[in-house]
């Protein structure tokens, strides 16, 4: 069973939707106990990140994802949610995130070579770095769908694919152990999504 | 690099789509969620929806039908029509919607923008804006493009990046539903100052339509089409072949 963290933050409608249409068996949830019993757990979110951040530390909820992944259990976050597993970020401020990822989330408009628009937001085509569980369906250079201002950093060793704007490549996707975050939306990224989305549930047995 | 968008829009009453050349014309068509599937199978990379009920028995058949599509099919989905206040932000993002158009509710109250914006987030807040020609200048018209409100379109859309929209959707007035060619002229103008997403809309007839809005109008991100996609005039696959052809950056 796949836990989904809810915590507030963003519209759920559509990753229960998705993760029903793969077929996974999922909860979207905030008890605690569901989530210690969970094969894996997805932590969503959009908005900002000392929001979201403040949101999640309120739930009481960090010492659980804590031991979800000490248990060595498949944790995935989705957008803000891959940009909380990082130790830092730089938006609006300095703040701590959960650290389960090294680097830091940082601006992408300064570091543009070319000029623009910023959010990064619609498809955008995976340049795997590495291999990855969670592409296993996936072909190299299929779309999936962005919208976010902000980009994981100095994280060379976990990123798993990057998709290429203005000049630089962004982190599109991390993976440490059996930590996985995408920066992009698997459950708006039409059927290339859905695999991702269906791997990361097979990896939960 | 970001893909150029293609955007099959849906008039949505009483929980069927409906195209016609003006409001009186109205023909139903068939049911948004086959209709919508269909266009995800071919490739569309965005849907949008516009409730054109009043009634509110209309707007609980529009969520029912907001529900079903969300629950099948996994790309953006954008939500319009009636959309005055926060509640009626929360009444579609409910039912699936991942962003959700203004008009005339900003119209009538801009700051409307900044409010969702900042509960929901700029990416989720489109402003919709119809445009029309007056007098040499490109003027804002609301309720459903009846009323001259005699706002600049070039200062409209700046305002509403300020407010904290997160895209822009510019629809011609004196183009839409001529089926000559999307309004590059319009376009252009409006969208010099702009540094948010912009999709065109108003008068596809032909695939030569898309390429020549792109070619001409580098800030247009996407393009919005409904009758063309239909009636089947235009298949979205094969204009997206063609777009490629041609050398737009498209998601095939």
């Amino acid at each position: 069973m796949i836990a989904v963290i809810d915590y507030g933050v963003g519209n759920l409608f559509s990753l229960a939707a998705s993760l029903k249409y793969t077929g996974a068996e999922s909860v979207v949830t905030a008890d605690e106990r569901v989530i210690s019993r969970a094969d894996s757990v997805i932590l969503p979110g959009v908005g900002a990140f000392a929001d979201a951040r403040e949101k999640l530390v309120s739930t009481g909820l960090v010492p659980v994802l804590d031991r979800h992944v000490r248990a060595g259990k498949p944790l995935l976050g989705i957008c803000l949610g891959m940009q909380l597993l990082f130790e830092r970020s730089y938006e609006y401020g300095e703040h701590e995130g959960l650290g389960y990822i090294k680097g830091e989330v940082r601006p992408i408009a300064p570091d543009l070579k070319e000029r623009l628009k910023v959010p990064h937001m619609g498809w955008n085509s995976l340049k795997f770095v590495r291999q990855s569980p969670l592409y296993k369906y996936l072909e190299q250079g299929e779309y999936v769908y962005f919208v976010h201002s902000y980009y994981g950093t100095g994280c060379a060793e976990s990123t798993t694919a990057v998709s290429g704007y203005g000049g630089i490549d962004i982190t599109a996707s991390v993976e440490c152990g059996n930590v996985f975050g995408t920066q992009f939306h698997p459950e708006k990224s039409g059927a290339a999504g859905l695999k991702i989305l269906r791997a990361f549930g097979e990896l939960g047995g | 690099m970001l893909a150029k968008r293609i955007i099959p829009c849906l008039d949505v009453k009483d929980g069927m789509v409906v195209k016609g050349k003006n409001f009186t014309g109205i023909r139903e068509v068939e049911s948004p969620v086959a209709l919508a599937q269909r266009y995800n199978l071919s490739g569309a990379d965005e849907l949008v929806f516009y409730d054109i009920t009043a009634s509110s028995d209309g707007r609980a058949l529009f969520a029912d039908t907001l529900r079903q599509v969300a629950s099948c099919i996994f790309i953006p989905l954008t939500v319009g029509g009636g959309i005055n206040t926060l509640d009626d932000f929360d009444r579609v993002l409910k039912c699936g919607a991942d962003k959700v158009s203004v008009n005339t509710g900003a119209i009538r109250d801009p700051s409307l923008i900044g409010r969702a914006a900042k509960r929901y987030g700029d990416q989720c807040v489109v402003l919709s804006m119809d445009v029309k020609r007056v007098d040499g200048k490109f003027s804002v018209f609301s309720h459903g493009g009846r009323v001259n409100t005699g706002i600049s379109a070039e200062e409209w859309a700046y305002r509403g990046q300020e407010e904290g929209a997160g895209e822009l959707v510019l629809n011609s007035i004196d183009t839409d539903g001529v089926k000559n060619g999307y309004d590059c002229e319009m376009l252009q103008k409006v969208c010099s100052r702009l540094s948010i997403p912009v999709v065109a809309s108003g008068g596809a007839g032909k695939k030569e339509d898309f390429s020549a809005l792109f070619g001409t109008v580098p800030q247009a991100d996407a393009a919005l089409a409904a009758s063309v996609f239909h009636f089947g005039e235009i298949n979205i696959t094969e204009l997206k072949n063609y777009l490629s052809g041609c050398g737009v950056h498209v998601r095939l």
